[in-house]
C-alpha cells in the first residue's frame, strides 16, 4: 500500500455535475468525495449511466456545455483546478493529468505518424528540443512494450493492432510524465488476452513512476486485477469506497453486494444467479407454464430426429477483401475454416473465442443470414444447404431463431413492440385472428418479464436489458426449437446480464430448447452451457463437456484463455 | 413485478396519445422556438392555400375573357397614381389583375413542383433502396446510371423530353401535356439526389441487427425493404424533398421563362415573369416584379423550412 501523507495527489470534494435540459436537470454525479495518493490505483466501478466517466471529465475540465460542475472542488496537490481558465487548464491536461480513452481506434489522429503525435504532445508541454523529443518517443514506445520501437515510431495508427494501438495511447498519455493518469474503460474494447497485457503494463508504469491512477470500468475482473482501492458508483452517487479486497469480498452496501453477486463465477457452476433486482425490477419470479395448453407448446411435435438436431460438416465461409472483375486478382479472408460440429437435441452448446475468431459468422451461416462458401448444415435430419427455394428453407428456419448482441440495433426503431413481436407470428400464420395475435404477444411479453403494457411502446423507451427481453420474445414468437444466442449479454451491465441469463436458462428448461450460445466470456459460458467449442482464427480447436474443458483443457490456446480469465477472490 | 416495464425516469410524464407525443417531441420544440421557421411555415401554408383555393381567393379570374376589360390594361399598383383599388398590384397588357394571375400562376408552379418531387422521390427511393440493399453488381450498375444522369442539366433533359413528346403526340395535345412533360423532365433530373441518399442510408441500415432478425424470421427481401428499411431512411428523404420542392419550382420558372415550360394560356410564375419582362423597359415594372417577388418569397420560405428540418432531424449537423 502506498504511504499516506496529508495532501493527497488528487482530491475531489463534494463534486456535483449536472446537465440541464428542457425536461429538467439531470444530475450525473453528486456528493462525490474521492482522493488519490501517489502510486495508488483507484478503481471507479459502476454500471452504465452511473456517472463514472463524468468524474473523469470533471477532473479534466472537459464537461461539455450545457453540462456544468454545479458544486464541489477538485484539488491537484492542494491546488484547485476546477474553474481554471481554459488556457491554464490546457497546460494541466496532458502535462500533469494524462488520459486514456476506451477506444484506441478513435483516440489517435489517423493522419499523423505515432512519432509526430508523441513529439507534438511533448514539445507542447515540455521544454525539450525536437531531437530530444524524438529520442524520447522511441524510448516511450519501448516502455509500453512495443517491439522494434525505432521503426514502429514512424508508422501510422492504422498499422498497429488494437492492443498495440492502446499501448501507443498509453505512451502518449505518459509522455509528459503526468502525476495523475485517468483511464476510462481502457480495456473494454480489447480481447481478454490483450486486456491482461494492458492492465499489467498500466500497473507496472504506475508503480515505477509513482503516478496516481484512476481506472474507470464496469468490469469487476479489471477491478480485482489492478486496483488498490475501489469506489462503487450507483445512480450518480458514490455508495461505497474502500480497499479492493474488502469491497470484493465483504461489501457493505446492498448495491455492491448485488453487483458482486451478479458476476458469473469462473471457477464453478451455479444454478441461478441470485436475485439482482437493484437496477431493473423486471419480473424475475419464474412463472411455470403448462406446455400442454400454452400457445408456445402447440405444434411442438417436431418429430423425433435420429442423431443430433444440428450437424455442421466442413463449414467454410470466406469474405472478399479485395473485389476485382478478374477472379484471379480477388483476395479473400477465410472467416470460418472447415468447422464441423454436432448439437444434440435439448442441449446448450457454447462457442467461445476472441474477436475475429469466426464464432458469429458460424451463427449467421446457420441462421441463413450468410450463405456458406462450402460445407453442409443439417437441421433435424434435413440438409438446409441443399434447399433451393426459400419457401422450403423457411419451413425449417421457423424452428430456428436468433438473439442478437446489440439490443439497440436489433429492434426496428420505427415499429411498436407489439408489431415487432407479432411480425413472425403474422408472417408464418401461426395465429388465426388479429385478436389472437395480440393475445399471444401480450402473453409472450409477460413471459419474458415485461408487462403487457410494453406492447404499445416504441423500443427507444426501454433500457438495454428490457430491449433484450423484447428480442427474446420476438425469437420465441415463431415457437422455435433451436435458439442461437450471439453474445446476448455482452452489451449489458453485469446485473442485467445475470437477469437475462436467468431468463434464458428458465426458457431453455421450460420449453426444452436447444441452444447455440456464443460468447467471448468464459465464466458466462460455464454457467450456461453443457458442451463448449473453442474457436480461433476460424477453426474449431476443440469441443468438450464444459466442466471437462475447464478442468482439463486439451489445447494450448484453451489453456491460455483459461489462464487469462480474471479471477476474483470471493467470500466463502 | 407484473406491471413492470418502467420507462427511464425522464420520460415518466410522457403523454400517451400520438398528438400529445408530437407536441412533446424535440421536433415541435425546436419548431416552436425559432420565430424565423414559424414565419416561413406560415408564409408557405398561406401561399399554398391561396394557390390551391385561387378561384375562391382571387378577386377575379384572369383567364375568363368575359371578365377582362381592355380599358383596365396596364394599370399601375393601387397605391400609385392612376392605380385602381380593384387591382392591388396593377394589371397587365390585357387588363388582367396581376394579383390574381400570381395566385393562379403559383398554382401551376406548386403543382409542377409537388408532382415532380413525388415522381423523383418514387424513382430515387426505389433505385436507392434496391442498390443499397442488394449491393454488388446491381448497385454498381444503378449508381453508374445515376452518375450519367447527373451530367445532363435539367434544361437539356426538358428540351429532350419536350422534343420527344412533340414528335410522338399530335399537335393539339401539346398544350395539355406540357405540364406533365415538365414534371417528367424535372423529376428525371433530380431523382439522383434521393437515390444516393437512400442508398447510403440503406447500406448502413442493412447491416443492423434488426434487418438480420427479419431475415432470420424468413421475410422475403421486398418486405424487409419496405417494412423495415424504408421507414428508417425516410428522415433524410423528407429533408431533400422539401429542399427539392423549392428547386423544382425554380427550375420550372426557369424553363417557363425560357419558353420550354408551360404555355402562356395557363401561365406559371415563370411564364408571368417572362411576359412581364417585355414590359420592363417601357415602365410597366409591376407586371414582372410582383410575380418575381412571389416566386422569391415562396422559394425562400420552403428553403428555410427544409434547412430547419435538416437541422432538427440531425442534431449533429449543427
Amino acid at each position: 500500500m502506498p504511504e499516506r501523507n496529508n495532501t493527497p495527489l488528487l482530491d475531489i470534494r463534494d463534486l456535483k455535475v449536472e446537465f440541464p435540459s428542457r425536461r429538467g436537470v439531470l444530475v450525473a454525479a453528486q456528493g462525490v468525495n474521492l482522493s488519490l495518493q501517489p502510486g495508488e490505483i483507484l478503481g471507479v466501478v459502476g454500471e452504465s449511466g452511473a456517472g463514472k466517466s463524468t468524474i473523469a471529465y470533471a477532473i479534466m475540465g472537459l464537461i461539455e456545455p450545457p453540462g456544468r460542475m454545479a458544486q464541489g472542488e477538485i484539488l491537484l496537490k492542494g491546488e484547485r483546478i476546477d474553474g481554471l481558465p481554459r488556457e491554464k487548464m490546457r497546460r494541466i491536461r496532458g502535462r500533469r493529468i494524462g488520459m486514456i480513452f476506451q477506444d484506441p481506434l478513435t483516440s489517435l489522429d489517423p493522419l499523423q505518424t505515432v512519432e509526430a503525435q508523441l513529439v507534438e504532445t511533448m514539445r507542447t508541454h515540455l521544454p525539450i528540443s525536437e531531437a530530444e523529443a524524438r529520442a524520447r518517443a522511441v524510448d516511450l514506445l519501448d516502455q509500453v512494450g512495443i517491439p522494434n520501437p525505432a521503426e514502429r515510431v514512424k508508422n501510422y495508427p492504422h498499422q498497429f493492432s488494437g492492443g498495440m494501438r492502446q499501448r501507443v495511447v498509453i505512451a502518449l498519455a505518459i509522455s509528459c510524465e503526468p502525476e495523475v493518469l485517468l483511464a476510462d474503460e481502457p480495456t473494454t474494447a480489447l480481447d481478454v488476452s490483450i486486456q491482461a497485457q494492458i492492465l499489467e503494463l498500466l500497473k507496472k508504469l504506475v508503480r515505477e513512476k509513482g503516478m496516481g491512477m484512476i481506472i474507470i470500468t464496469h468490469d469487476m475482473g479489471v477491478i480485482a486485477e489492478v486496483t488498490d482501492r475501489v469506489a462503487v458508483m450507483y445512480r450518480s452517487r458514490l455508495v461505497e469506497e474502500g480497499p479492493s479486497d474488502k469491497i470484493l469480498t465483504r461489501p457493505d452496501h446492498p448495491y455492491s453486494q448485488s453487483l458482486i453477486a451478479a458476476v458469473p463465477p469462473p471457477d464453478r457452476r451455479i444454478e441461478r444467479f441470485p436475485l439482482v433486482e437493484y437496477i431493473e425490477k423486471a419480473g424475475d419470479e419464474s412463472r411455470k407454464l403448462d406446455l400442454a395448453t400454452h400457445w408456445l407448446g402447440q405444434a411442438r411435435d417436431f418429430g423425433q430426429t435420429d442423431g443430433p438436431l444440428l450437424r455442421i460438416e466442413d463449414l467454410t465461409m470466406r469474405f472478399m477483401t479485395k473485389p476485382s472483375i478478374l477472379p484471379s486478382r480477388r483476395r479473400y479472408m477465410t472467416a470460418v475454416d472447415h468447422v464441423s460440429l454436432d448439437i444434440r437435441d435439448g442441449e446448450v452448446f457454447g462457442l467461445v473465442g476472441e474477436s475475429g475468431s469466426g464464432k458469429s459468422t458460424v451463427a449467421r451461416l446457420i441462421s441463413g443470414i450468410y450463405t456458406p462458401f462450402a460445407g453442409r448444415i443439417h437441421f433435424a435430419g434435413e440438409e438446409l444447404t441443399a434447399f433451393k427455394s426459400r419457401r422450403e428453407a423457411n419451413r425449417l428456419r421457423r424452428q430456428m431463431q436468433m438473439i442478437f448482441q446489440d439490443p439497440y440495433s436489433s429492434l426496428n426503431p420505427r415499429m411498436k413492440v407489439r408489431d415487432i413481436v407479432a411480425e413472425p407470428i403474422r408472417f408464418h400464420k401461426l395465429a388465426s385472428s388479429g385478436a389472437e395475435v395480440r393475445r399471444i404477444v401480450d402473453d409472450l411479453l409477460d413471459h419474458v418479464g415485461l408487462g403487457a403494457s410494453a406492447a404499445l411502446r416504441y423500443p427507444h423507451e426501454f433500457s438495454g436489458g428490457q430491449r433484450q427481453r423484447i428480442s427474446i420474445a420476438r425469437a420465441l414468437a415463431t415457437r422455435p426449437r433451436f435458439l442461437i444466442c450471439d453474445e446476448p449479454t455482452s452489451a449489458l451491465d453485469v446485473s442485467i446480464q445475470a437477469q437475462i441469463l436467468n431468463l434464458l436458462k428458465d426458457l431453455q428448461e421450460e420449453l426444452g430448447l436447444t441452444m447455440l450460445f456464443i460468447s467471448h466470456d468464459l465464466p458466462v459460458i460455464r454457467q450456461m452451457c453443457g458442451r463448449v467449442g473453442v474457436m480461433q482464427h476460424g477453426k474449431l480447436l476443440e469441443t468438450a463437456e464444459t466442466e471437462e474443458l475447464f478442468n482439463n483443457p486439451q489445447t494450448d490456446y484453451t489453456r491460455h484463455l483459461l489462464a487469462l480469465m480474471p479471477r476474483m477472490k470471493r467470500a466463502a | 413485478m407484473s406491471d413492470a416495464a418502467r420507462p427511464s425516469p425522464a420520460r415518466e410524464t410522457e403523454p400517451k396519445t400520438a398528438i400529445g407525443r408530437f407536441f412533446d417531441s424535440d421536433l415541435w420544440w425546436s419548431f416552436s422556438h425559432s420565430p424565423l421557421v414559424i414565419i416561413a411555415a406560415i408564409v408557405t401554408v398561406v401561399m399554398i392555400f391561396s394557390a390551391v383555393f385561387a378561384p375562391l381567393v382571387a378577386p377575379c379570374n384572369p383567364f375568363d375573357l368575359a371578365q377582362l376589360d381592355l380599358m383596365d390594361s396596364l394599370k399601375p399598383p393601387a397605391w400609385l397614381e392612376g392605380g385602381d383599388p380593384r387591382y392591388i398590384f396593377g394589371t397587365d397588357d390585357q387588363g388582367r389583375d396581376i394579383f390574381s394571375t400570381i395566385l393562379y400562376g403559383a398554382r401551376i408552379s406548386l403543382l409542377v413542383g409537388f408532382l415532380s418531387v413525388i415522381l423523383a422521390m418514387l424513382i430515387g427511393v426505389t433505385v436507392g433502396l434496391i442498390a443499397g440493399y442488394t449491393g454488388g453488381l446491381t448497385d454498381t450498375i444503378l449508381m453508374r446510371i445515376a452518375d450519367v444522369q447527373l451530367t445532363f442539366p435539367a434544361i437539356l433533359i426538358a428540351l429532350l423530353v419536350d422534343g420527344v413528346m412533340r414528335g410522338l403526340l399530335p399537335p393539339e395535345m401539346h398544350e395539355e401535356v406540357a405540364i406533365y412533360v415538365l414534371v417528367l423532365a424535372i423529376a428525371l433530373s433530380s431523382w439522383v439526389q434521393y437515390a444516393r441518399t437512400v442508398r447510403s442510408s440503406a447500406l448502413v441500415e442493412r447491416t443492423k441487427e434488426y434487418v438480420q432478425a427479419a431475415q432470420v424470421i424468413g421475410l422475403p427481401a421486398p418486405l424487409i425493404l419496405f417494412r423495415h428499411i424504408l421507414p428508417n431512411v425516410m428522415g433524410p428523404v423528407l429533408v431533400i424533398a422539401t429542399i427539392q420542392l423549392a428547386l423544382a419550382i425554380i427550375i420550372e420558372a426557369t424553363l417557363s421563362f425560357l419558353g420550354v415550360g408551360v404555355p402562356p394560356t395557363s401561365p406559371s410564375l415563370g411564364t408571368l415573369i417572362r411576359i412581364g419582362n417585355d414590359y420592363l423597359f417601357s415602365g410597366e415594372w409591376w407586371i414582372t416584379v410582383f410575380p418575381g417577388l412571389a416566386l422569391i418569397i415562396l422559394v425562400l420560405a420552403v428553403n428555410l423550412l427544409g434547412d430547419w428540418l435538416r437541422d432538427a432531424l440531425n442534431p449533429k449537423l449543427r
